[in-house]
């Protein structure tokens, strides 16, 4: 079927495939190495380096009281709501904004406030308005990725070639049929883009908000470590954290490409 | 009306913006029989697009007046073929359809004998980018006539082809306009493709562009474009209204 040249270029591409991932996997190793060996050997005070031992032995301590999972589901839980409806009224906003412009005109100056304010500084008065718990925690990671998911999707909304709104114009088509048939459909890419910011985005609040609330989830395990000065605990936290964020953007890739698939 | 279909009178246009008022079309004037096939040529940005802009209703805010013969209807075709790259062929054909509401199983039928009589019956349920421009550029009209238009107005319909293919797709173009029996305004800067094209060649002048001439194109065993090249009055043609034309380059 294929040429013995296509076989070759194939086989090189892979080799080099091959060698990546390696390299990739070997300086996971030699780092994991070289901190358990400079922590046994004391040039790293392992009291606050902590050892790679040390945080396998608090992660399965953590495992078997069953806490682990708790906090891993209670972080993930939050994301996932925030995430959603982020995306939900995003793209709801987003519209709007897009079918009635003169709506964007007017709030524009408000958005650019709320995209610029580090909102950690609402943190205390979501607390108090809303309450130690889950709700604040949720609102917190909501107006993070809320304003850059509306700010992403519209931004992609305008960018529309204009030739296609000329085209479906010229067929009489009012403004929500350009929508319906071009504004969105157009944009799906567009709009994967803004959820794979998003999804970062409530993450980072879910963990701000944790820490603020210090209750449950990662962010609070990370806290509670530092607070009791368990340096194996923040790590080990740090650690998860790492592989929540991994396995969530694995998931947003793996539905980007199934959607773009669909389409071929 | 007697046998004309579409009659402009005056037609005048000046484009509003903040720091100044730009004057595109001044007194323009035409009339269109059916059945004829009319280009229109001149310098770039004289203010062709404008005047298909506003024929098709794409611009309102215009002076002079627009008649079109009772239940005529209009298609518009760009330079750009916009087809939608998550649309099948089919899709895209059919869009017109569904934004009039008119889409049923007899309208979905023609289109689909459109697409099978122009050689697009294998990429039917193909999606735009398996197409060549050419082949993209036949689309774009499929999707202007699903809807039936009477008169279709062509905005520089080739320009994005290269030019081997822009022939062979204007000659294609021709025939199918012809075997549906449709009339055309077609803008171009190509003055080769408009006399080869057309019954009738208007000449435009700079911006603001008013008509400088109007000339009837008789071909001797006049046929497609590609053959029409070759007609011994062809060159006459295309000598007198390039001088007319005048581009200063
Ligand atoms: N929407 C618009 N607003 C302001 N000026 C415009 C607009 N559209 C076109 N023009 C101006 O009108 C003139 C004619 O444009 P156009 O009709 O596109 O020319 P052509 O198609 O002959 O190249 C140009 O000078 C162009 O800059
Ligand atoms: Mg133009």
């Amino acid at each position: 079927m294929y040429s013995y040249k296509h076989k070759l270029f194939l086989k090189r591409i892979r080799r080099k495939k091959i060698f990546i991932i390696t390299f990739q996997l070997l300086i996971l190793f030699i780092f994991i190495l070289l901190w358990q060996f400079l922590s046994d050997y004391g040039y790293i005070n392992s009291f606050i380096g902590s050892s790679p031992k040390r945080v396998l032995q608090t992660l399965i301590k953590l495992y078997n009281s069953g806490d682990l999972l708790k906090h891993i589901y209670i972080t993930c839980l939050e994301t996932i709501i925030s995430f959603s409806l982020a995306t939900v009224i995003g793209i709801f906003i987003a519209s709007i904004y897009w079918l009635f412009p003169i709506v964007h005109k007017i709030c524009e100056p408000y958005l650019t406030i709320m995209n610029s304010l580090p909102k950690i500084a609402l943190g205390p008065i979501i607390i108090i308005w809303v309450g130690a718990k889950m709700s604040s925690i949720i609102v917190m990671a909501l107006l993070i990725s809320l304003i850059l998911t509306i700010i992403n999707v519209h931004h992609s909304f305008v960018n529309t070639d204009y030739n296609k709104i000329k085209l479906l114009k010229s067929f009489n088509a009012s403004n929500y049929q350009i929508y319906r048939y071009l504004i969105f459909p157009g944009n799906i890419n567009g709009i994967i883009n803004a959820l794979k910011v998003n999804i970062s985005m409530s993450l980072i609040g879910v963990i701000m908000g944790e820490f603020l609330v210090s209750k449950e989830g990662i962010g609070y395990l990370i806290m509670y470590g530092s607070q009791v000065f368990n340096l194996n605990l923040v790590i080990s936290g740090i650690i998860v954290l790492c592989i929540v964020a991994t396995v969530m953007f694995l998931i947003i890739n793996f539905i980007e490409n199934k959607l773009i698939k669909n389409k071929k | 009306m007697d046998n004309n279909i579409l009659i402009v009178n005056n037609l005048g246009k000046t484009y509003q913006t903040i720091n100044e008022e730009i004057k595109a079309v001044d007194n323009f004037s035409l009339s269109l029989k059916d059945g004829e096939l009319l280009s229109i040529v001149g310098p770039s940005g004289c203010g062709k697009s404008t005047i298909l802009s506003i024929l098709c209703g794409l611009e309102t805010d215009y002076d002079g007046s627009i008649k079109l013969s009772d239940g005529k209807t209009l298609g518009y075709m760009l330079q750009q073929d916009s087809l939608f790259e998550w649309l099948t062929i089919l899709d895209n054909c059919l869009l017109g359809l569904k934004i009039n509401h008119t889409l049923d199983n007899n309208t979905k039928q023609y289109v689909i004998n459109l697409l099978n009589t122009y050689g697009l019956k294998d990429f039917i349920n193909s999606y735009p980018s398996c197409l060549s421009g050419g082949m993209r550029q036949r689309v774009a009209l499929i999707r202007t006539l699903a809807t039936k238009p009477d008169i279709l107005l062509l905005d520089e319909p080739f320009s994005a082809l290269d030019s081997q293919s822009r022939l062979a797709v204007s000659d294609d173009v021709y025939r199918i306009i012809k075997k549906e029996h449709k009339s055309a305004i077609m803008v171009t800067h190509d003055l080769a493709e408009a006399i080869s094209f057309s019954d009738r060649v208007i000449v435009l002048s700079e911006r603001p562009c008013h008509i400088k001439n109007i000339h009837t194109i008789n071909l001797t065993n006049a046929s497609t474009p590609i053959k029409n090249r070759e007609c011994k009055e062809f060159n006459n043609y295309y000598n007198l209204i390039w001088k007319e034309l005048d581009f200063h380059v």
